[in-house]
């Protein structure tokens, strides 16, 4: 049996006295879509930080693809990972923040191909070509040379799910990808998230688009205050919640 | 014509205002004060003999000023060369997560800033007596290479040094101002792509800083031109020094002092210029930058030349 893409054993994850993770359990295979949902505050995008050990977790067991997150495990005891095997680490995974975080000073193009050359070494010629199909897929074939600042939000976010999608990671961590942005522009993010499921990539994604959840989504989890309450197929959480703070928060959002 | 009909006439356009404007006297007599000041020193600059204008020309292209004139301008550009990779690499330290590392930076910042840069100077060029023998080998082992302290630490040498690593100290508080403002989220992006610290340094977080650096920086460096004439004392014949062996032997030390002070208002200018091209560089793609003076007055003839005669 394959392992499961991520897996989460009672993670733990304290910001100084703060206990933000409160023992977080969850699995996702490969292949499958996870959104997570959860009112503001309940660690989810501490959660997702630590998937990638932007973040340390204090207990627990967090691993990817089967291996520990930012740990080596020799007998019982845990080695710290160096920071050039974490960087190599993370740069299977790929991240999508709320804000894009799209890197101003350099070209739509240069955005995409910066982490080809610089992480993998690729040749630019290779990593442009990579990154113009890329580009091109998002629908922003025609915008290659802009800067982000000349892009509208969604076109931003496009890009920066190009600049992510150019790792060849085999997991895609999304942040509330859409919920900077206007109501009209929203369509064409989830679209090119919907082809990225449909082409069989393992996502989790932190998100309040309900329908995007429904029709997406293979398994949906509720957080709240550090904790998982409920998980299940999306029918089930979203429509007939069994727990009172699924249905508080559901039917605040919906 | 009545009122009545002038009315929807002008409905559209309303007259401009032509109001009579409130008097100030006060800032005409400030002004008139200004000018009878500004009259009085420049006549005076102009008439006082002592000033000697003859002999200032005389020896503003001569040798040894130029000369100074040149190390001055090493002094400047090797010392804030010195200064500003110093500064990366203490401000990258003071904000390592190693504790160590980052003391060690605050240090040097606390003791540079803390000591006048006279002072350090002063240490260098004496650095002989501290240290009479300077070596390179293992640390509290042998020694590989031996050098006489005196012979190694040249004046030149030492006013690099001490205006140098001086100068690095500044540039450290300023390039960790810097790189503080570059939001989080750059360096988020960037190590989630699998790029390591230094990677999103180099190529995401200092990029982005550049814009909040080089202000500053280009004061240091004029800052520096100046500073450089403390190493006067330390007999280095730069600008300042080269114009008082003149004067020590001809005593026409007011004009030689006007000498130096032409060549360093010179350079200063041209920094001045230098540095706003220079934010102009790095603010692009950022705001509307607006033109050039040169721009400006360029498009300033062409209006005239276009200009309707009226
Ligand atoms: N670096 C940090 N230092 C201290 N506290 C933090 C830090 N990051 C997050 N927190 C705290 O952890 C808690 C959970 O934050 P998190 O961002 O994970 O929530 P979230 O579920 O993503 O919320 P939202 O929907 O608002 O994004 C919050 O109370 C937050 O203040
Ligand atoms: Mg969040």
């Amino acid at each position: 049996m394959t392992p499961p893409m991520v897996k989460a054993e009672a993670v733990h994850k304290r910001f100084g006295r703060l206990e933000v993770l409160k023992g977080v359990s969850l699995e996702v295979a490969a292949g499958e879509v996870m959104c997570l949902l959860g009112p503001s505050g309940s660690g989810k995008s501490t959660l997702l930080r630590c998937i990638n050990h932007l973040e340390k977790i204090n207990s627990g067991r967090l691993s990817v693809d089967g291996e520990l997150v930012g740990y080596r495990q020799v007998g019982e005891k845990l080695h710290e990972l160096r920071e050039g095997e974490v960087a190599r680490k993370r740069s299977q995974i790929g991240m999508v923040f709320q804000h894009f975080n799209l890197f101003p000073h350099m070209t739509a193009l240069d955005n995409v191909t910066c982490a080809p050359m610089r992480v993998k070494n690729e040749s630019r010629d290779g990593a442009e070509a990579r990154a113009r199909e890329l580009l091109d897929q998002v629908g922003l074939g025609d915008k290659v040379d802009a800067y982000p600042s000349q892009l509208s939000g969604g076109q931003q976010q496009r890009v920066a799910i190009a600049r992510a999608l150019a790792m060849e990671p085999k997991l895609m961590l999304f942040d509330e990808p859409t919920s900077a942005l206007d109501p009209e522009l929203v369509g064409d993010v989830l679209a090119a998230m919907q082809q990225l499921a449909r082409d069989g990539m393992t996502m989790i994604v932190v998100t309040h688009e309900m329908g995007f959840a429904r029709e997406v989504a293979d398994t949906v989890v509720f957080m709240d205050a550090g904790v998982v309450v409920e998980s299940g197929k999306p029918a089930d959480v979203l429509s007939d919640p069994r727990h009172e703070r699924t249905r508080a928060f559901l039917s605040k959002v919906l | 014509m009545s009122s009545g009909e002038a009315i929807p006439e002008q409905a559209g356009r309303p007259e401009d205002i032509t109001a009579v404007p409130v008097r100030r006297p006060g800032r005409w007599v400030l002004a008139a004060i200004v000018l009878v000041v500004a009259v009085a020193i420049v006549r005076s600059v102009v008439t006082n003999p002592n000033f000697q204008w003859g002999v200032v020309g005389e020896y503003l292209f001569d040798g040894r000023i130029l000369h100074g004139l040149r190390v001055t301008i090493e002094l400047t550009v090797i010392a804030m060369g010195i200064g500003i990779l110093l500064g990366v690499l203490l401000a990258i330290m003071r904000l390592s997560p190693n504790w160590l590392v980052s003391s060690a930076s605050s240090f040097y910042i606390w003791f540079f800033r803390g000591t006048p840069v006279l002072v350090q100077l002063l240490f260098w060029y004496n650095i002989a007596a501290l240290y009479p023998k300077i070596g390179l080998g293992i640390p509290f082992g042998p020694a590989f290479i031996h050098a006489d302290a005196n012979t190694l630490i040249t004046p030149f040498a030492a006013a690099i040094l001490g205006l140098g690593l001086n100068e690095g100290a500044y540039m450290a508080e300023i390039v960790r101002a810097g790189i503080i403002s570059v939001d989080p989220g750059q360096a988020d992006a960037a190590q989630s792509l699998g790029m390591t610290r230094l990677q999103t340094m180099r190529r995401i977080v200092l990029p982005q800083a550049m814009r909040v650096i080089i202000p500053p920086t280009g004061n240091e460096t004029i800052s520096m031109l100046k500073t450089s004439s403390l190493a006067s004392v330390i007999v280095v014949t730069e600008l300042l020094y080269a114009s008082q062996l003149i004067y020590s032997v001809n005593f026409k030390t007011i004009p030689l002092l006007i000498a130096a002070s032409f060549w360093y208002i010179v350079c200063t200018s041209v920094l001045y210029v230098g540095q706003y091209y220079l934010e102009r560089y790095y603010g692009r793609g950022a705001r509307d930058r607006g033109a050039t003076p040169l721009q400006r007055i360029r498009a300033g003839l062409l209006s005239v030349r276009h200009q309707p005669s009226q």
